[in-house]
Order: C-alpha cells, then sequence, then structure tokens
C-alpha cells in the first residue's frame, strides 16, 4: 500500500470538485433527478437550513435542530435525491435577508408543505394568515381552527412547522403574553417578534 | 454522497486521465443519483460508487477512442478552465502506460480501497488475477515514476 504514490491525483481537488458539483446541480435538475435542493444562510437567529422540493420549499431548520439530523429525515420520508443546489433556493434566501434586514413583511414563494398533515397541516395553514407584526394566542388560533379545547395540540402543531420563520408559527403566543415555547429556541422567537414590533 | 466525491475523482483520473475523468466522474454522479433510491440502506456508497464510476469510465474510454483525432488544431480545452493535474501529467503517462486492467487494479484497491474479490467482479477475473494485477501495475509504476521517492 502505497498511497503516497498517487498523492498527485489530488491536485487542484477542491477547485476541480466544486467546478464538478455544480455541473452536476445543473444537470441534475435538467434531468429530473434533484428531487431536494438545499443550502444554508447566515441570519439574526443563527445558520437556517432551506430545503426545496420542485414544487416548492419543504422545510427551514434551525441550527439546534441539527442540519445533518434534518437532512438524514427528508431524506427518509420525501427522496434520498438530495444536493446541496443554492440556485433552487435563491429566491427564498434572498426574502429571509430582505425580512431580516425590515425591508419585507410576507414572503412570495411557492411552498410544499408534504412533511404535514391532517390538524397539525390546519393549523400550520392557519399560521400563514396571521400578519407580520401581529401575534395570537395558542387558545386563539384553537379556536381558529375549529378545535378550542387542542390548545396543547396547537403547541406542539408550531412546535413541529416545517417551515419556521416563513410561515409564522413565531406569532403564536401564550395567553398570558409570555412568548412561549418555540422550534428555534425561545430567544430566536424574541428575536423575530421584537423585529416584527419594532 | 457528496462526501465520496474526492475519492471518485481521483479513481477517474487515475483510470481515464485528468481530462476525461471530469467526463467520467459527472456521471457517476448523475447516474448514482438515478439509482440513489433503489440502494440498500446499508450499502457502502463509497463501493457503490466506484462501482458505477467503473462503468462510465469504461464509457467515457469508448467515447474517446471513437472521437476523431484533430490534426492540425490545438486542444479545444481553455487554459483557464483547464485542469491543473492536466497541466502536470507525469503520474498519468506513467499511468497510461499500464494495461487497462492493472490501472483499473490499482485505482480500485489503492485509492478506493475495494476488497479484490469486487474487483475481480468489476473486472470479470478471479481476486487472485486482481490482485496479481494490482501488484504488478504498482511495480511497474514505480519503475517508471518518481523511483526516488517511492523506492
Amino acid at each position: 500500500m502505497n498511497t503516497n504514490l498517487f498523492d498527485d491525483l489530488a491536485i487542484d481537488e477542491g477547485g476541480t470538485l466544486a467546478r464538478l458539483h455544480q455541473r452536476l446541480e445543473h444537470n441534475a435538475d435538467s434531468a429530473g433527478v434533484l428531487d431536494v435542493a438545499y443550502r444554508t444562510i447566515d441570519t439574526p437567529v443563527g445558520t437556517l437550513l432551506l430545503a426545496a422540493t420542485t414544487v416548492g420549499l419543504v422545510r427551514v431548520a434551525y441550527d439546534i435542530e441539527g442540519h445533518d439530523a434534518v437532512l438524514a429525515k427528508l431524506s427518509d420520508t420525501v427522496s434520498p435525491r438530495i444536493l446541496r443546489a443554492p440556485a433552487r433556493l435563491d429566491t427564498v434566501a434572498r426574502q429571509i435577508d430582505e425580512y431580516f434586514a425590515k425591508r419585507r413583511t410576507t414572503f412570495d414563494v411557492p411552498v410544499d408543505l408534504r412533511l404535514t398533515d391532517g390538524f397539525r397541516r390546519a393549523v400550520v395553514e392557519h399560521l400563514r394568515d396571521i400578519a407580520y407584526g401581529h401575534r395570537e394566542s395558542y387558545a386563539a388560533v384553537a379556536v381558529a381552527v375549529g378545535s378550542p379545547k387542542a390548545v396543547r395540540a396547537v403547541g406542539t402543531a408550531c412546535a413541529r412547522n416545517p417551515l419556521p420563520v416563513v410561515i409564522p408559527c413565531h406569532r403564536v403566543v401564550r395567553s398570558d403574553g409570555a412568548t412561549g415555547q418555540y422550534a428555534g429556541g425561545p430567544r430566536a422567537k424574541s428575536t423575530l417578534l421584537d423585529l416584527e414590533a419594532a | 454522497m457528496a462526501e465520496h466525491g474526492a475519492t471518485v475523482l481521483r479513481v477517474c483520473r487515475a483510470v481515464v486521465g485528468p481530462v476525461d475523468a471530469e467526463d467520467a466522474w459527472s456521471e457517476t454522479f448523475l447516474s448514482a443519483l438515478r439509482a440513489y433510491p433503489d440502494l440498500a440502506a446499508d450499502a457502502n456508497v463509497e463501493a457503490w460508487l466506484v462501482t458505477i464510476a467503473h462503468h462510465r469510465a469504461v464509457d467515457v474510454g469508448r467515447a474517446r477512442s471513437r472521437r476523431p483525432v484533430p490534426t492540425d488544431t490545438l486542444p479545444d480545452r481553455p487554459a483557464a478552465h483547464a485542469d491543473p493535474a492536466a497541466r502536470d501529467p507525469d503520474l498519468w503517462t506513467a499511468l497510461r502506460r499500464l494495461p487497462t486492467k492493472q490501472r483499473q487494479a490499482l485505482a480500485y484497491h489503492h485509492i478506493a480501497g475495494l476488497p479484490f474479490a469486487e474487483i475481480a467482479e468489476l473486472l470479470g477475473n478471479s481476486p487472485d488475477a486482481a490482485r496479481r494485477a494490482a501488484a504488478d501495475g504498482l511495480k511497474t509504476l514505480r519503475k517508471h515514476y518518481r523511483e526516488d521517492e517511492t523506492a
């Protein structure tokens, strides 16, 4: 075994691989075998993972959710044909930047809600109607989706929102005015609420 | 899957040379994406990719041999885009002198770490023959390439 002998095969490997990866993103998308494209974006609430199917944005994930774990889950539940391919996510990344720069109050991107269904999906759909800068209590959301007693289940549905930030589960707070729990952690939730209140 | 990109690139460079390696790599990963949903969950992804790379490299080699050889024009390869490995072709020059099976056996065993039983399946010979091909290839390669460092 003499690996040194083959070291020259690694010349400019990084640059070549970056170029080849770009070519693969493009070819895979054209060939229809890029089921899930993803990228990350740095924001005031940490690095967010963004993932999109050909239908639309399918997942936004906080650092603390573990991006590798989220990608593994996407591979199991959506498709293992996952590639880091920023192009498909350019629009949503730009809109998220604008949101944090206070130049945008609504997101205008196609979404793919396949990761949520049933009651949770009804909650997630309702969340989309809570306007920028507004807050709604868990109890009020429960009433809005027709299950006034399901306050706790609304909390779970918000925590499992597949598209935090873009679908504003952070605007749902406790009836006593406390911010409550959040998938990105309580500090991220306060940051978003403060941003929208400012 | 992407974490194996470097190994696959080295294997392709060793088997088809630095220029065709890029086409072989691209075809390998595109084929892999197509087939990935059918791959067993506990499969050795790198070995599987090398297997695909073997077949795609054979395809690329065939395409190359069918291509007409220009005689009065320069190669149509922009310098800014060219692979530095292509400008420093000593190792490839030495590898190219080897019989194809020796080159393949060398690459699959010494770069990708495939066991000889699997290499034999790819090359259509026996594990012993694959082991001999790799050993003979390595011996010849040492003779022709950087003798001082590999002796």
